[in-house]
């Protein structure tokens, strides 16, 4: 079986830094893949590339097989991929609806195209339907968003990134700002979504969550695979051996 | 935070929100109280008049500043929109033989013309500060203006220029008409259209509004394109006031336009602001002055009532910050 996306032999340089220095990652459809690796191990990077944030400066990603070039956000969206970013990317000055419904906003079908005026009580509705359909607790689709408290604000990042990835979801630390209940609901979110057919690229350093909901965890380390393995808790040493390079890579050196 | 989470919030909680709430309209307070005061010390003040003389000097600056409102909720500026008022007036004299509805599009022409150079400078041309961008076309506008009119004010616009800037329809003065629709159609534009809603998610965190896919740089250029089309149709209050077109019009109407914006609660740190509060804003400015003058009140005096407000209603946007800062911790701890 071709998989969903493959990424091979990535580079990216900042200045003179090499923060993808030939990592790969494989994703089957409807799998939920664990990237792991210390800070400025590329993991960032690596999502950002595969979400059409920025391009790659050498490699390649194939999805189905296919070589694409992601020139922006939108046309990695439109291949069906959504990213939750670690900054979440809300919009405080707007509703709730308004920032889960961003730049997917219900018209009216008439002829203005964006002028045409916004179907506000459908995407209400929409909103209050989304949140039971992920179990989440109501949040008031009026309320602004940058007065709400860094848990609700996760919860509506992660619902907005979920609700609309047609083929992969890609989460950069989704519980980070969230408690045991709320975290436990995002982790139930994520387990439910290959059930419909949609896959998961997860980062997170919290080892336990990753084992709950994670078929096979990826480790990256300063830009590079070193290596893949079950999230098991047998596997838990291994992993954050590779995590940290418990022998480092040749040619570095790690004070 | 469900309705009935609401409900059962703590007082201080809902406190805070009326407080918000009472920031939203305080634009307008100010304006109402202004007027009781002033109603109250000049008998002359609430005269059908004297309202009228308000209405036409507030309308150039409301124009401009609905404009401005547009831009400075993309966190831009644009400090042209004097300048282009200047320029648009010398190029339609410049052509007065044409017809009225071709004077017209001269005026508007002009505008847009300056503001699609800022757009296309801004955007396309990578200068990241819209403030240096529109300091030097307001520079450009203005020498042009100059240089075409040569130095000199013309006359023999066509008629319909003054009818436009100081006709009377039913003893409403025509541009307090002409703003009324310009931000009934704004209001309706920002408020509940794609369109408008993007302006806020561009202005609000321009990095995510790129990664949800909104075109950025497409709704930077319209609210540029569009600030400067509405310089337009204020030269052309401005010209029919006078019935006649000085190169030097518009100066420093730009400052006005801008304060009529911060009075009326938008933040130049973008992603808030209000069609409403900015009309209030400029109606503010224009019953100080004119108060003041009934008053008899040195115009020097004027400039620093001006200045006061623009400071405190500065200092009521950090008050807004604050309290929805305190919102924030109590629905984190709730």
């Amino acid at each position: 079986m071709t998989p969903l996306l493959e990424v091979r032999g990535a580079v990216k340089s900042y200045g003179a830094v090499r923060a993808l220095d030939g990592a790969e990652l494989t994703v089957d459809a409807g799998e939920v893949v664990a990237l792991l690796g210390d800070n400025g191990a590329g993991k960032s990077t690596l999502i950002k590339a595969i979400g059409g944030v920025h391009a790659l400066d050498g490699g390649e990603l194939r999805v189905d097989g296919q070589p694409v070039v992601f020139g922006s956000p939108r046309t990695a969206r439109e291949a069906g991929i959504e990213t939750l970013h670690q900054d979440l990317g809300l919009f405080d000055n707007l509703s709730a609806v308004a920032n889960f419904r961003i730049g997917r906003e219900l018209r009216h079908p008439r002829m203005l195209g964006r002028l045409g005026l916004l179907r506000e009580r459908a995407m209400e509705r929409d909103w209050i339907a989304q949140l039971e359909r992920l179990a989440v607790d109501r949040v008031d689709p009026r309320q602004e968003v940058g007065v709400l408290s860094g848990g609700q604000r996760q919860a509506i990042a992660v619902l907005r990134t979920v609700a609309f990835a047609q083929r992969l979801v890609i989460l950069d630390e989704p519980t980070a700002a969230l408690g045991l209940r709320e975290s436990a609901k995002v982790l139930d979110l994520v387990a439910r979504l290959p059930e419909q057919g949609v896959a998961v690229i997860l980062i997170s350093h919290n080892l336990e969550h990753v084992a709950q909901v994670a078929d096979r965890a990826v480790v990256l380390r300063q830009g590079r695979t070193v290596g893949t393995a079950a999230p098991t808790s047998e596997n838990h040493e291994a992993l954050v051996s590779m995590i940290v390079g418990a022998v480092p890579p040749p040619s570095t050196r790690r004070s | 935070m469900s309705a009935a989470a609401v409900a059962h919030a703590p007082r201080g909680d809902r406190a805070t929100s009326l407080g918000l709430r009472a920031l939203q309209a305080g634009p307008v307070l100010i304006l109402a109280v202004l007027v009781v005061v002033m109603a109250l010390l000049s008998p002359y003040f609430l005269t059908s008049r004297n309202v009228a003389n308000v209405g036409f000097q507030a309308s150039f600056v409301a124009v401009l500043a609905l404009g401005q409102l547009l831009v400075i909720i993309t966190r831009g500026i644009d400090l042209s929109v004097g300048s282009a008022v200047g320029l648009a007036g010398v190029v339609a004299a410049a052509w007065a033989g044409t017809s009225g509805a071709g004077s017209l599009a001269l005026f508007l022409a002009a505008g847009l013309a300056v503001g699609t150079v800022n757009a296309v400078v801004l955007v396309y041309g990578r200068v990241p500060n819209p403030f240096i961008v529109t300091l030097g076309t307001l520079g450009i506008a203005r020498g042009l203006a100059l240089v075409l009119a040569d130095g000199q004010t013309r006359t023999g616009l066509p008629p319909v220029v003054s009818t436009l800037g100081s006709g009377k329809v039913a003893g409403v003065p025509i541009p307090v008409l002409i703003v009324a629709a310009l931000a009934l159609t704004l209001g309706v534009l920002l408020g509940r259209t794609q369109w408008g809603r993007w302006i806020y998610a561009v202005g609000g965190h321009p990095e995510a509004a790129r990664r949800a896919g909104i075109p950025a740089n497409g709704v930077l250029v319209s609210v540029y394109v569009l600030c400067g089309l509405l310089a337009g149709v204020a030269a052309i209050l401005v010209a029919g006031r006078t019935d006649s077109a000085s190169p030097q019009a518009g100066q420093l109407l730009e400052l006005d336009a801008i304060t009529a914006v911060i009075i009326g609660g938008a933040s130049f740190q973008g992603g808030r602001g209000r069609v409403v509060n900015v009309l209030a804003g400029a109606l503010i400015i224009g019953v100080i002055r004119n108060g003041l003058d009934l008053l008899g009140v040195s115009p020097f005096w004027q400039l620093i009532a001006v200045g006061v407000l623009v400071i405190v209603s500065l200092e009521l946007d950090v008050l807004r910050g604050h309290l929805e800062q305190r919102l924030r911790t109590r629905a984190a701890s709730a």
